[in-house]
This record gives structure tokens, sequence and C-alpha cells, in this order.
């Protein structure tokens, strides 16, 4: 590293201008970064802080938007219970649908019904657990509009009323909406269509209805079991013997609503910046290493073996690329932490770091195959010639 | 390898002396390939003992730089034997390939270039540092001391200038001192004074026979400037790829 320390001290201009692209396109992959986890935490926080390892939707539900599509009926579920590996099934609704607070406030809801003392029960930041016919859990991001613990919200065309008893303990969101948990009674007379107008429901009403419907199967599987890990075969098992198609937690991501459209985009950003940060790379080192020809060729007649100017140049721009690309980084959580709160913007460390050494490894791609030249270099090019 | 050292030894005392010059036999170098292939060196035969250094003078074209490509472990020739120190080129050349040749230059051979040829990058103590560090393991290359080189070109007072803050006489003075700092046994010199005014190259062509004088290197020296000859302990020029003595 003797010449390459040297040399970037010497041309610090240009490898400055260099390392100024490279922190730039740092900054957009932090920011692209950033964004990309707020949309996966906007669309899918609903699922993600659930314990489930796989949901089972009804047989052949379209995957897209396959929540609120799907219904299972308690043969299905009970199927499910059945399977082998199941540590707990239980079922769950879930449907979106737009209300109004008791303040005038419009809200976009997700509806996920669950039985209040399944696995299911969300973590609480405040409030109460799940009971009454008429108690809703809101994502703690609703906490920010105004809603507060007895808040009344009335559900728009069913009028149905429902109180405000407690909030999750972080966001829980659902295709961009906020995410309200209510007993599952309550969310299929809601389905059913049989739900009071202007007042909440009761517990005679739920005992009354004849609905043994839900949207999904949620599962639980024995920890370590080829269940758990998402094996395909253990899934088509389960689905064989209660008529269901089921998906991996991660995979069901992709079944809520605009998820798959939307990480897609993204993470075609973010190759596509990766790409470009390799090229400019390698063209700033091709052109470096040509400038640098006839002194590399004085250096190979000296008898400098070609691996070492080889291990030279990559030293110089493993150095450039790690210096600017960590620079770049630290700028863009820097811009991070202004973003505006209503944005969807999250910055989680493994993303950075994951982003940052994929930015460094594809600029050293592109920088290796520019430095390669200087094994085609001609050591006997050093004599005559002027300079 | 080994054959060449035990064929050394016992040769007497002339001989070896000869073989830690620089010796060449019947050389050819044919350049180009098919129907455009030029002869650029034609048998030639040349012999530079340990000690002095010997001018090759000719017009553009006639084989100077070819002779020196050979010579350097640059080029291989097409026919006839290349010895250096007594080891033939082809043997090493056929042990360990391009690397091994790499490594005969840096540990044994030493060039000075057109106009000094340094790295622009660096100052003229690292100009020198940075070869030692071409010819010696890691470890080694931290106790180098570039000054006695330095001052023995007359460059003492010029060791933290980079090329660009030097004259072209200066330059060329840190290119020889660069050039010896592995004490080679074989010096090749490229056209030094090609960039030079008159007084300038006759010093630093003086500063090149004294040191081949001093340090027992065989130099070898392509030029067009007839003014600094004088300055050589013999003459030869080249004429289409042949080599004949103008001055023994």
């Amino acid at each position: 590293m003797f010449l390459a320390l040297r040399e970037l001290a010497f041309a610090r201009g240009r490898f400055s201008l260099m390392g100024v692209v490279i922190a730039l396109i740092a900054v957009l992959m932090v920011l692209l970064s950033g964004l990309s986890a707020g949309l996966v935490n906007d669309g899918v926080s609903g699922l993600k802080s659930m314990p489930v390892t796989s949901f089972a939707f009804d047989e052949g539900t379209k995957a897209d938007n396959a929540f609120s599509r799907s219904i299972v009926d308690d043969e299905q579920i009970a199927a499910w219970k059945e399977q082998p590996d199941v540590a707990t099934a239980s079922p769950m609704g879930a449907s979106i649908m737009n209300a109004e607070t008791d303040q005038g406030l419009q809200v976009d809801l997700t509806l996920f019904g669950i039985e209040p003392d399944s696995f299911l029960a969300p973590e609480l930041s405040a409030g109460s657990a799940l009971g009454a016919p008429g108690g809703i859990i809101v994502s703690e991001t609703l906490r920010g509009e105004g809603l507060e613990l007895g808040s009344v919200i009335t559900l728009d065309q069913v009028g149905t009323e429902l109180e405000v008893i407690g909030f999750t303990d972080g966001q829980a969101t659902f295709g961009h909406v906020d995410v309200a948990y209510l007993p599952l009674g309550t969310w299929q007379l809601i389905a059913a269509g049989e739900a009071p107008d202007g007042a909440a429901p009761t517990a005679e009403q739920l005992a009354a209805l004849d609905f043994e419907y839900a949207s999904v199967v949620a599962i639980e599987a024995v920890d370590g079991s080829p269940l758990a890990k998402g094996d395909a075969d253990a899934l088509a098992a389960g689905d064989s013997a209660a008529g269901t198609t089921s998906m991996t937690l991660e995979q069901s991501f992709n079944a809520s609503p605009g998820y798959q459209a939307e990480t897609l985009t993204l993470s075609m950003i973010q190759w596509f910046l990766y790409a470009i940060g390799a090229l400019v790379v390698g063209a700033f080192f091709t052109v470096w290493t040509i400038q640098r020809g006839h002194e590399l060729a004085v250096l190979r007649a000296m008898g400098a073996s070609a691996r070492y100017l080889l291990r030279d140049g990559l030293a110089q721009a493993a150095i450039l690329l790690v210096t600017f690309t960590a620079l770049g980084a630290a700028i863009g959580v820097g811009l991070g932490a202004l973003m505006p709160a209503g944005m969807p913007f999250s910055l989680e460390a493994g993303p950075i770091a994951l982003a940052s050494t994929i930015t460094i490894s594809l600029g050293l791609v592109g920088a290796a195959i520019a430095v390669l030249r200087v094994t085609r270099i001609e050591p006997i090019s050093a004599l005559g010639g002027t300079r | 390898m080994t054959n060449t050292t035990t064929a050394s030894t016992t040769l007497d005392t002339a001989a070896e002396t000869r073989h830690q010059g620089l010796h060449l036999q019947d050389v050819t170098l044919e350049l180009g390939d098919g129907e455009g292939t030029v002869r650029a060196l034609d048998q030639v035969n040349l012999e530079v003992n340990a000690g002095e250094l010997v001018a090759i003078i000719g017009p553009s074209g006639a084989g100077k730089s070819s002779l020196l490509a050979v010579a350097g472990a640059l080029a291989s020739p097409t026919a006839g034997d290349v010895r250096v120190l007594g080891r033939d080129l082809a043997a090493v050349r056929s042990d360990g390939g391009q690397g091994a040749l790499a490594r005969f230059r840096r540990e044994h051979l030493g060039f000075v270039f057109q106009s000094g040829n340094l790295i622009p990058a660096l100052t003229s103590a690292d100009q020198l540092r940075l070869a030692y560090r071409l010819a010696h393991r890691r470890g080694r290359t931290r106790t180098f001391d570039p000054s006695p080189f330095l001052e023995s070109v007359g460059m003492g007072h010029r060791a933290d200038s980079r090329p660009g803050q030097l004259s072209g006489g200066e330059r060329q003075r840190v290119g020889i001192a660069r050039a010896l700092v592995n004490a080679p046994g074989v010096l090749l010199v490229d056209e030094p004074t090609a960039a030079l005014d008159r007084q300038r190259s006759q010093d630093i062509v003086k500063l090149l026979a004294e040191q081949c004088h001093e340090k027992s290197i065989a130099g070898v020296m392509v030029t067009h400037d007839h003014e600094i000859l004088p300055c050589c302990d013999r003459v030869l020029e080249m004429v289409d790829g042949q080599l004949t003595p103008v001055r023994e």
C-alpha cells in the first residue's frame, strides 16, 4: 500500500471528486433503504408483530389482497388444529373499513378479528386486553392523530360504534392502514351484516349469530419443526387436509395490498444504484490506470510483479470506497433523522450495513476489472518514448 | 540454475570477472510476425565487464532500444544467449517464467530511463524506498535509509521534493540513485540526456561512469548525444541491428 496511500494523497483532488460521487450514492442508498423499510413497516408491521409462522387461505385464493378476499370455515380451522407440528391455530378475520371518531376525525382501519384469548392477542402499550364485544385495540400510531382510550369510533355504512380500550405496542399497520384488533365474534357480526347501527354490539347479539367463518387460519408451528421453517411439503400436507392454500408469514406479506409492487420498485432502484456505482468506480479506475500506463510500465521494468501492482490498485480502491461509503452513509442517517414524521421512513442498522457492504463490494468488482489492466502492461514499453 | 553456478566456479579468473558483467552472444531479435518481420538485432555479440560504462550510438530504429530490452530481461531473443552476471536469462525464464524474470530484474538490474521516469506522486526519498521495497521482503524495509544514495548523486537536499518540483537534471540524478538502490550488477541506461543541456548532460554521464567504476557495475548506455561519448569507457555503434566498435 506504499504507493497506493501516497497516490491518494498526491492526487487528492481527483480522488475526492470520485469520493464525493461514491458518498452521494451512499446517501441515496441509505435514504432508499429507510424509505423501503418504512414502507414495509407501513405495509405489514401488523403481520410482522404476530407470533405466526404461516397463514392458511381458502384454497385457490388469488395471492394479491388475499387477506380480505379469503374466507375459511370452522372445518378448515379444525383440520389445521389437528395437523402435526401445529402448536396453535386460530381463525382470524381481516377487512379494511372507513370510520369516523367521535371527534370527527376520519380514519381508515384494518379490522383484525381475533379470539381474545388466542396467541394472536397483541402486546399492549396502554389500556386493557380484548374482551367486551364493542372494545377495540388500535395501532399506537393512531394515538398521534388524537385518539385516546375511551374514544368511540363509528364504522361508516354499518354505523356500529366501537370503543378504543387499548393501544398496541409499536406500529401496527397493514397495507398502509392502521390496524384495529377486535373480538372475532364482533368481526363476524360485522362481516355477516348484522352489526347494530348507532350502537355497540352486545353479547346477546354475538351469541345469537350463526356465522362460523373467518378470513384466514393463523398458525403457530412447533419450534424447529419443518412447518415452522416454512417447508413446502409440510405446508402442502396441511393444505390438502384442510382444503386451504398456505403461505409462510414472509410470503403472506405479498398478500398485503400493494406490498409487492412497492418493494419491487424500490429494490429495482437500489440495484440500479449499485450497478451505477460499480460502473462509475470502474470507469474512474480505468481512466486512472490508463493515465498511469507509462509509470506502471516503468515499475514493471524495475521488477515490480503484476500482482504487487494489482494489490496496490485494489487497496487504493478499497480505501476510497470504504471511506466515502461510510461518510455517505453517515450523512444519509443524519438526513433521515430530519424526515417529516408522516413519511414512511425507518432507518434500520441491518439493511444499511447490507447496502453499504454491497456498494463497497460491487465498487471493488468494478475497480478490479479496471485495475486488472495492469497485468497487460508490457514492461518493455518503459524504454524509449517521451513523457 | 545449479549447473550455471557450478560451471562458473570451475572457470578461470578472467572468465569469471567477465561473467560478473553482461554477455551477449549471437543474439538475434525479430519483431512482428509473418511477412512483416523486422530483424531488430542481427547476431549481436557484446561483452560489458563489471566496472565499465559502454556507450551505444546509432540512428533511430537501429535496434538500440531492442538491445537494452534483451539485456534487461524485458524481451526474449529469437536466437542467441544472454548472460547477466553469469546467469543465462533463457534458463531463468524457463525455470520461473515472467515472475522469475521480474524478480531477476529487481534484484540484479538497474534501469535509468529517459528523463528519469519518476513516479509523480512520490518524493525523491520515496522513489528510492519504493525501489527498495520491490526487491526486499516486508519488515526489512523500515530500516532502509535512502539518504546515502541521494547524497552520492548530489541530491541529498532534495529528498522531500516531488518530480514536479525538480529540474530535468535533478530528476535524472534521482533516477540514477533509484537504479542503484538494490546494488545491481548491470545498469541499463536509456537516453539519459535526451532532455538536458550540454553541461548537465556531461555531469550526468560523468556521474554514471563514476558510479559504474566505484561500484563495479557493468553499464550499458544507449544515446544519440555524441558530446557525452568522451566520458564513456568504450563506444559502439549500432546500424541495422548490427554492432560495430567505434572506440575501444
